[in-house]
């Protein structure tokens, strides 16, 4: 059971806001993490420098808000690991497919207003909630 | 050295932002994305604050016309919407729905040193890497057929 919280989630919103304007204020790249993480491996690599001090900025959150005194994360995953692995291969493969995910076309390609960005946007949407019903409530557990 | 400091620092500022709003727990984003069930709203809410700070931001940086340690913007050029993008969406969505990781709350939940996570986040490493082999071999093949082509 989960509780709405507007607030946190309004200013954490903010703030992953602002790092994607600064990251196009500063270096003039767009904040795509399925692109930024996809242009560092094989096959594809292209400048990895930033792309890899990006990443690791982002591993080093909550590593530095742990020795602040907050709990490191503790994701609940599905028990099956063959649910997981078909999980990532389907959002690697997607996000590769369609050139961003929730931020490179959920947040950045919104504010750009793109409506390339906001049809692959409301296309996850749809099918991850379709997604949820039918396991949720149609497919028993 | 400047840009890769600020690249390091935007990482950190949306990694706070992820942990902040709650988004790196799968089951919050799982309880947005379950509109029949006890639906949680906060998503809604991270994406209206992130859109608007984004937009506000883009404005500002299209006003300037170039970034502060880099040539060019790099916006992205393509408008069309085709097959890929929108299977690929549907692909990813049904990868985030089944667990409630996209690709950001992912790489930021490496450091909990979960093995669930890290078998995610190798899978989709793997999921890339696959499609570019994939759209590599097409696109040899594309060209194979039209140079075969023009030499008949």
């Amino acid at each position: 059971m989960h509780h709405l919280t507007p607030l946190s989630g309004f200013l954490g919103g903010a703030l992953i806001g602002l790092a994607s304007a600064l990251l196009m204020l500063l270096t003039g790249r767009i904040a795509g993490i399925s692109g930024i993480f996809g242009g560092l491996l094989p096959l594809r690599a292209t400048d990895r420098g930033w792309r890899l001090a990006f990443i690791v900025g982002l591993i080093v959150a909550p590593l530095l808000a742990a020795l602040g005194g907050a709990s490191l994360p503790m994701p609940t995953m599905p028990t099956s690991y063959v649910v997981i692995a078909i999980a990532g291969l389907l959002v690697g493969v997607g996000t590769r497919m369609a050139s961003g995910c929730t931020s490179g076309h959920g947040v950045c390609g919104t504010a750009r207003l793109s409506t390339r960005s906001i049809s692959a946007t409301i296309t996850f949407m749809i099918v991850a909630i379709a997604v949820v019903a039918l396991t949720r409530h149609l497919g028993g557990s | 050295m400047p840009q890769l400091l600020a690249a390091f620092g935007c990482g950190l500022m949306f990694g706070a932002g992820l942990l902040i709003s709650g988004m790196t727990q799968p089951d919050k984003v799982l309880g947005f994305l379950d509109i029949f069930g006890a639906w949680d709203a906060t998503l809604a809410f991270v994406m209206a604050g992130a859109v608007i700070v984004t937009g506000l931001g883009f404005a500002l940086a299209r006003r300037r016309g170039t970034p502060m340690l880099a040539s060019k913007l790099q916006w992205p050029t393509r408008h069309d919407i085709d097959a890929p993008l929108l299977t690929g969406a549907a692909l990813f969505g049904i990868g985030w729905g089944l667990v409630g990781l996209c690709p950001g709350p992912a790489i930021v939940n490496l450091a909990s040193f979960s093995l669930p996570v890290i078998v995610f986040v190798v899978a989709m490493a793997v999921g890339m890497l696959g499609f570019e082999l994939w759209q590599q071999r097409a696109s040899m093949r594309v060209a194979a057929t039209a140079a075969s082509a023009t030499d008949g």
